[in-house]
């Protein structure tokens, strides 16, 4: 284990598993080491009887939850959002829904543009043909021609609209506002070994069916075929670093627990927007007292996670509920900046289709919608399959404070420090909150729905950990260069939702991709100089 | 179902445990469904309690504690109004035995082929999704450009 491998990528979710499959053409020896296990579909929670009651458990997004030996602990106490994440193979592409609209060309410009933030060292042209390369190799579906956004091709129609998007695009025609069938990872063909989507309506805790893309079925069953070695149960402690500063290799724990340590002449970190942190933080030295790549003082800051807020009503009829995918539809009406507004930047609609009937019952109940007692039947026909709902995925500016650092007491199973999340909803992101409610609730009145409720935020709505270690052409502002290189650690590089500069107002996992194979692609360019 | 655990409750606390079932969901004649308390749901929660168990347990606890004694010992109406104090504190022991409830009860055969959902995993029969109408784009497609160009 300890002969030196030449390119040692530590998280297998959807930029490590990118990034592996992309640099394996190149017959460098790659390893891969990911703390979790590879995932059994046959177990996953839509296969039996109690699939609602497990997202409450084994399945829960939230690590502090679910617990497992694989997870490790997050302080997030200080946060109004918690941190939501997968530990396995595929990462967070077991256990998201699979929604994969792209950063807008105006995302990468937010300086030029709005007067906030700061640009990006990368452009969306730049990223498109990688966007694409990801939508074949992911396969997304969707459709083609939609106004509010570059063009794109679809390998795979979009999903049905069903009763529920039926309802929500009358409603949106109604308002003259913007509306689109959701591109997603739900293959609605069977496409490259996957089989099609057939409406489990279950797809967030893994899916059943391989309909979903995440990456244990995509890119990494190619990437191991190219030679790429993958050793699960193996977490990495720290990264280690030579007389000369440059990164040395890792120390990890294997499957038993056994301490071991593995040479590389690359070190790539692929663990999202806390664990990348977390991992540079922990591999503090004499040489870097700051945690490793960090002498910008930005590792762990300008934490992002979109605030969610869900606005959701009720039906007079029964809808969709849980027989299909929760994905359905996009509104990109409110996404660019609109000087009007008392806010910059925007946000994406996320309509959804519905929710299975315990759901409904557990969180009509936490609602106070549903009484105890002779009334509780009665209550529950008028709530079951008729719930509409959308939620708002609010750009939330980098704000320096809002920070991933080490937890002075938590630490994992190996006793390896946890990570602490400070972080607050900044002034912008709350008026963008509110002028988002308002909106929504208009959708859904427009949609006939009454009974209207909000959830702002979405309290286990920490899926898009973003800006932690972000790139930039400035080593005193950025962690990283404009092609994931540390500017402090010449072999070390990046390729996570950590580098957002900023964070868009979408779900990040297409970006983070097509950000990872740009990355792959520029190392693969630089490869005789890629330490100058 | 994968969450089983030995049954971690005294018969004390499954008495009380059937108790506050069956006043959060009662038999219902008129919908010809069974109540929370019923033996065989009331056996699902038991068996699938889990990590659930000890908010489950410091819920039943409390519910004792505001009984002054047994709470399965008082008389209904007395019953009814410490359950009815119980749910107005709230908190997080509550919530767990609300949801240990309502995930058993929601998932009983005769409970969904009451509401007319067929009772079976979703995986491998899945569901039929209607295609729907997708003309309903055309006033969208005639909008035209909606986003801006960031040179």
């Amino acid at each position: 284990m300890a002969d030196t491998v030449d390119v040692l990528i530590i998280g297998s979710g959807a930029s490590g598993a990118a990034v592996a499959w992309s640099l394996a053409e190149t017959k460098m020896r790659i390893v891969c080491l990911e703390q979790g296990d590879w995932m059994n579909p046959a177990e996953y929670p839509s296969t039996g009887r109690d699939w609602e009651a497990r997202v409450h458990g084994d399945y829960a997004t939230s690590p502090n939850i679910r617990a497992r030996p694989t997870d490790y602990p997050i302080n997030d106490d200080n946060s109004p959002i918690k941190v939501v994440n997968f530990n396995g193979v595929g990462g967070g592409t077991v256990m998201y829904t699979g929604h994969f609209p792209r950063l807008h060309p105006s995302d990468f410009r937010v300086r030029s543009l709005d007067g906030v933030a700061d640009d990006w060292p990368v452009d969306y042209a730049t990223l498109e043909p990688f966007f694409a390369e990801n939508d074949r190799m992911m396969g997304v579906s969707g459709l083609a021609g939609d106004p509010a956004g570059p063009p794109r091709q679809p390998p795979m129609p979009p999903l049905p609209l069903g009763k529920t998007g039926t309802r929500w695009a009358q409603a949106m025609n109604t308002l003259g506002w913007h509306w689109w069938p959701s591109d997603t990872t739900l293959a609605t063909q069977d496409y490259e070994g996957r089989a099609r989507c057939i409406n489990l309506g279950h797809c967030t805790p893994g899916c059943a069916q391989g309909a979903k893309a995440s990456t244990d079925i995509t890119y990494w069953p190619a990437a191991i075929r190219a030679g790429v070695e993958l050793r699960t149960r193996c977490r990495v402690r720290e990264i280690t670093t030579n007389a000369e500063g440059m990164a040395s290799g890792v120390v990890y724990y294997d499957a038993e627990g056994v301490e071991r340590f593995q040479a590389a002449e690359v070190v790539i970190l692929a663990c999202n927007g806390v664990g990348t942190p977390r991992l540079l933080l922990n591999s503090a030295s004499g040489r870097f007292p700051n945690g490793l790549a960090n002498s910008s003082g930005l590792v762990g800051r300008n934490l992002m996670f979109h605030p969610y807020i869900q606005v959701y009503g009720y039906s007079d009829e029964p809808l969709d509920g849980n027989r299909g995918p929760p994905l359905c539809l996009w509104s990109k009406e409110f996404y660019e900046t609109d000087p009007a507004r008392d806010f910059v930047r925007g946000y994406m609609f996320q309509f959804n289709r519905g929710v299975g009937v315990i759901n409904e019952a557990i969180t009509s109940a936490a609602d106070g919608r549903l009484p105890w007692g002779e009334d509780h039947h009665s209550a529950y026909r008028r709530l079951v399959h008729r719930r509409m709902s959308l939620s708002a995925v609010i750009e939330d500016l980098p704000e320096a404070h809002n920070r991933v650092t080490l937890d002075p007491v938590l630490k994992d199973g190996h006793g390896i420090p946890s990570p602490r999340i400070d972080y607050t909803v900044g002034e912008n992101s709350r008026r963008m909150i509110a002028h988002g409610i308002a909106r929504a609730t208009e959708i859904l009145h427009a949609a006939g729905a009454h009974d209207i409720g909000v959830q702002n935020p979405i309290l286990y709505g920490g899926w898009h950990l973003l800006g932690t270690a972000r790139m930039g052409t400035d080593p005193a502002r950025s962690v990283v260069n404009e092609w994931g290189r540390s500017h402090d650690v010449r072999n070390l590089f990046i390729v996570d939702g950590s580098v957002f500069v900023t964070a868009g107002g979408v779900n990040p996992t297409s970006t983070i991709q097509a950000l990872a194979l740009y990355i792959a692609d520029s190392m693969k360019r630089r490869l005789a100089t890629l330490f100058d | 179902m994968s969450q089983t655990m030995p049954e971690m409750l005294s018969d004390e606390e499954r008495r009380a445990l059937a108790c506050v079932a069956g006043l959060m969901i009662p038999a219902s004649a008129e919908y010809g469904v069974p109540g929370a308390d019923d033996d065989a749901i009331l056996a699902d929660m038991v068996a699938s309690l889990g990590r659930d168990g000890p908010a489950v347990r410091a819920a039943l606890a409390r519910l004792d504690a505001l009984a002054g004694g047994r709470f399965a010992g008082l008389a209904a109406p007395e019953r009814a109004a410490v359950a009815a104090r119980l749910r107005a504190e709230g908190g997080p022991a509550v919530a767990t035995l609300n949801r240990v409830v309502l995930q058993c009860y929601y998932r009983d055969d005769r409970v969904l082929a009451s509401l007319g959902i067929e009772p079976r995993a979703p995986f491998p029969k899945g569901h039929a999704l209607e295609q729907g109408d997708w003309s309903l784009l055309e006033p969208v497609r005639r909008r035209g450009k909606l986003w801006r160009d960031a040179p």
